[in-house]
């Protein structure tokens, strides 16, 4: 890590910071109106698990659900606005090691997608009384959850050379893992064969986790889905060095 | 021992069935102010984004100050200041903003008082806290100028800096590049403006197809491509024998009568007088850069035409 490593991460910051109305309000009141519309048209009909009423188990889903989208949002949108204005020269010719530029990217989504998640959280708790949360378990998969969404982000905003393909990216793949991860019910609710498909998915073991941590209770143990999450951030940001390494679409 | 400030080696590169650079190798020494000259898609802008790791060459080696581009990206990027060709900029920022972060991306912090002399220099002063949206083209240019010094780079490349630029800032642009050069940095530069080559560069390289095709001092290249002219127009008679020999006439009626030296212009006007000619306009042109790049250009198209 060098010292534009700092710089770098404090500018990716500052960029979503200074239009937070856009990249944090915007996203928890969508939050708030799932919330609210799925409470409402399902809360009479739905116990997801014993003693957890529907729109307290709703709550954790959707706070992780745009943190992972919002994470995604940040290190992808990021780069692809640089790439398209250009400005991203500015950035390559900096001494600044592949190492810097993904750690940079990657913590700028983390912080972005911490800040909507407690945004989510915060607000909610007006309206839902909501059990003290373990904080490890909590912070655990909040990290790793971001962390994933964050470098596949990058992935996609150093892939992608119009906004459409990033479009493309984000309403194929993010939102379709991330709303069928098990945010708005149980996936022991399902029928076998869309249960093994869930657990296919690495959005599921972090929503999962993350819901743990507020429940005490989960679809599969914290611990399974903490070690599928870890290896699946691991992966992707081995890949996603190797990209930045490589200079693809970034260095011609 | 550092060696030159700039020196490529044999790069190559091809983009698809294109040979951006076809074996260039350069070297530009230290304090050197050195033009890069060609037309469009000649290689020019490939060169310098190898230099600055934009564009990886395909063969060949690139050393800014003895370091490696490649190898040694870290340091040869520290010595190396580049402002590109197209004006890009962040609009999240303001000019004071975008200068800090260029410098933290650099590792460095207490660049204030640099970025403030930089601010002023290029009369951005009134502008250091307002949007980089609400810039003009000329002062966004002026920004990318600040951008590049930032770290205080001992090599400055400058890609066409002035294409679009009025000639108040070309003006203060070139005072402060000249100032940057005599304290010893060394200034690489490309432009479409011959007359600011020729006034401005030492030496001079001039690429064609991805190749360099000329490569000497300003000088040279204009001693032995270019000459002073006399160009007369004459009304209404022809140009006596004895001037007829080497000159040509062009399509606006103008003679061009080839002269070295003062005595020569003299000597010539003597015979035009002997011949009863009346001038009715007159004027002795220097040696132009202009001419040296179309003969040279016309020369490599020759050379190219016969190889194929």
């Amino acid at each position: 890590m060098t010292g534009g490593f700092t710089t770098l991460f404090r500018k990716e910051v500052l960029r979503f910071w200074k239009v937070s109305f856009q990249t944090v309000a915007a996203p928890v009141l969508s939050a708030l109106l799932y919330l609210v519309i799925f409470s409402h048209a399902l809360a009479a009909h739905v116990e997801a698990y014993p003693g957890v009423g529907y729109t307290q188990f709703l709550v954790p889903g959707l706070a992780m659900m745009s943190m992972l989208q919002n994470a995604f949002a940040n290190a992808s949108s990021s780069l692809i606005q640089s790439k398209i204005t250009g400005n991203i020269v500015f950035i390559l010719l900096a001494p600044l090691t592949p190492g810097d530029l993904f750690a940079a990217y990657l913590l700028a989504a983390v912080v972005r997608a911490v800040a909507v998640g407690a945004g989510v959280i915060v607000a909610v708790a007006w309206l839902v009384p909501l059990p003290l949360p373990n904080v490890l378990w909590l912070a655990a998969f909040a990290l790793a959850g971001a962390g994933i969404l964050g470098a596949l982000g990058i992935v996609a905003g150093i892939w992608a050379e119009k906004f459409d393909q990033l479009a493309a990216f984000q309403n194929f793949l993010v939102m379709p893992l991330t709303f069928l991860a098990g945010v708005f019910y149980s996936i022991d609710s399902l029928p076998p064969f869309w249960q093994a498909a869930s657990r296919l998915n690495p959005f599921f073991y972090a929503i999962d986790g993350f819901r743990y941590a507020f429940f005490g209770r989960s679809d599969v143990s914290p611990w399974t889905s903490l070690a599928i999450a870890s290896a699946t951030l691991c992966a992707l940001s081995w890949m996603t060095l190797r990209l930045l390494r490589s200079g693809y679409k970034l260095r011609h | 021992m550092a060696g030159p400030a700039v020196e490529v080696r044999d790069a190559r590169k091809r983009f698809g069935g294109v040979r951006a650079l076809d074996g260039v190798s350069l070297a530009v020494e230290e304090g050197e102010f050195f033009a890069l000259l060609g037309p469009n898609g000649a290689g020019k802008t490939t060169l310098i984004s190898a230099l600055a790791g934009l564009v990886r060459p395909d063969a060949g080696r690139l050393r800014v100050m003895g370091r490696d581009v490649a190898s040694e990206y870290r340091e040869a990027r520290r010595l190396l200041g580049i402002v590109p060709q197209e004006i890009v900029f962040d609009p999240f920022f303001t000019v004071r903003e975008i200068l800090e972060l260029q410098a933290g991306y650099f590792g460095l912090r207490a660049s204030r008082p640099w970025i403030g002399e930089l601010l002023e220099r290029l009369a951005l002063g009134s502008k250091a806290d307002a949007n980089m949206r609400s810039l003009s083209g000329g002062m966004k240019r002026r920004v990318m100028v600040a951008q590049a010094l930032v770290h205080r780079p001992p090599v400055i490349v400058l890609d066409e800096p002035t294409a679009g630029v009025d000639v108040e800032l070309r003006q203060t642009l070139w005072q402060f590049v000249r100032e940057l050069n005599a304290a010893g940095h060394t200034i690489v530069l490309t432009t479409h403006y011959l007359e600011e080559a020729q006034n401005l560069c030492s030496r001079i390289a001039m690429m064609k197809a991805g190749r360099i095709v000329a490569l000497d001092s300003t000088r040279s290249l204009l001693a032995a491509f270019s000459e002073r002219v006399l160009r007369v127009k004459l009304d209404g008679c022809a140009l006596p024998a004895s001037l007829a020999a080497g000159a040509v006439q062009d399509a606006a009626g103008w003679h061009r009568i080839p002269v070295e030296n003062a005595a020569q212009v003299e000597s010539a006007l003597a015979r035009l007088r002997d011949a009863g000619a009346k001038i009715s306009h007159l004027e002795v042109a220097e040696p132009e850069l202009e001419e040296v790049f179309v003969k040279i250009m016309g020369r490599a198209d020759a050379a190219a035409g016969e190889a194929a």
